[in-house]
């Protein structure tokens, strides 16, 4: 088209040259300039947007710099906090049935033994000197059933608590699934602004309203966070609760 | 303490519940009630009958918090106890929770002889 024009005018013009008229060829010689600079500005054009995309494409990688500097070590602190709470949860849960099961097994035993006396007792076989003997057992028996079932109430008090992990390890690794979400996000923007097939747009990071659990090591460096209930009782009495 | 009243349990998970239930039924506390979060919550401490509220902070839909700024506003629910066992442990969200007029405040991982101590002092204060 431009191709089109361009020999049109320099046709008109060398006619308007052959035929003498001056005034007429300089009309047309600035036409001629002016197309070229038409595509000169057209050309500055482009670089100014492949600029001003690289440029958005810089700010973009600052961001994925920040990541890789404080939010993946973070994230990996946080995972490290799930499988030591993980591995916590489960050795308590496991202290408190290999404490139980010697415990039960013991009542179970003793029970067994009793109840074939008993048996025996109920058929008249049993001599007055081994009855007064059954008695006495079934009293320590009575006598220790209460304190080992006081120790199997503990016991599953310690592996119900110990089951609180989930929900803990579970707000964790949400915050970490968080940030690889923001991570790909980050990705997919960079190789579109690098394939440069549309415009950037700042991909939004999600701000978390809510700390959450204290993982430590992590959420505790600005000493803003309250370690353990002792901290959160010493606040709150100084608030005069 | 009227080991009779109504408890309402609010958290998004459903281990804590199960854990606090567990707990309460323990402290001798059988009548609960479950709730996943402040927006399930507020109807039914609106109907009537609760004597006190166990609630989460962070929560899908309507947090903790809320809920117990939602409490505080309503002049049938402005005197519930209310107990807040969470995760979150920022000193200004412990401030903000004071300051909002909760009755006691137990950060998770919590021992059942931290959640028995501060049930026992909330209900001491208001029997006192």
């Amino acid at each position: 088209m431009t191709n089109e024009i361009s020999l049109t005018l320099a046709k008109e013009l060398v006619f308007a040259l052959e035929q003498g008229n001056e005034a007429d060829a300089d009309v047309l010689l600035d036409k001629i300039a002016a197309q070229k600079e038409g595509q000169l500005f057209k050309e500055v054009g482009r670089l100014t947007r492949q600029l001003h995309d690289s440029m958005a494409g810089f700010s973009l990688d600052s961001k994925i710099t920040s990541m890789t500097e404080n939010d993946i070590p973070d994230a990996k602190e946080r995972l490290h906090y799930v499988i030591s709470m993980t591995e916590q949860a489960a050795n308590q849960t496991l202290n408190a049935v290999e404490e139980l099961m010697p415990v039960s097994k013991k009542l179970n035993d003793q029970a067994a033994k009793l109840s074939s006396k008993w048996d025996r007792f109920l058929d008249r076989e049993m001599p007055f000197e081994e009855f007064k003997s059954m008695s006495e057992e079934i009293a320590l028996h009575f006598n220790e059933s209460k304190e080992s079932l006081l120790q199997v109430q503990n016991g599953l008090n310690d592996i119900l608590l110990a089951q609180g992990f989930q929900d803990i390890t579970g707000q964790v690794i949400k915050r970490v699934i968080d940030l690889v979400q923001d991570l790909e996000l980050s990705m997919v923007e960079l190789i579109r602004i690098s394939g440069n097939t549309a415009t950037a747009t700042t991909a939004e990071t999600k701000e978390l309203e809510l700390p959450g659990p204290v993982v430590p090591g992590v959420d505790d460096k600005a000493g803003d966070v309250a370690k353990n209930q002792d901290d959160v009782d010493d606040l709150l009495s100084s608030l005069g609760f | 303490m009227d080991k009779n009243m109504r408890i309402l349990v609010v958290d998004d998970f459903s281990t804590m519940r199960r854990i606090v239930k567990n707990l309460l039924r323990d402290l001798g506390f059988t009548n609960t009630v479950e709730a996943d979060d402040g927006k399930t919550a507020l109807p039914i401490l609106e109907a009537g009958g609760i004597d006190f509220l166990v609630t989460d902070w962070n929560m899908p839909g309507m947090t903790g918090i809320e809920l117990l700024q939602a409490v505080r506003a309503n002049p049938k629910l402005v005197s519930l106890p209310v107990l807040m066992v969470t995760a979150e442990a920022k000193r200004e969200q412990i401030i903000m929770a004071a300051q909002a007029g909760v009755n006691g405040y137990v950060i998770k991982p919590f021992t059942a002889a931290t959640l028995k101590e501060k049930i026992e002092k909330i209900f001491e204060r208001i029997d006192g």
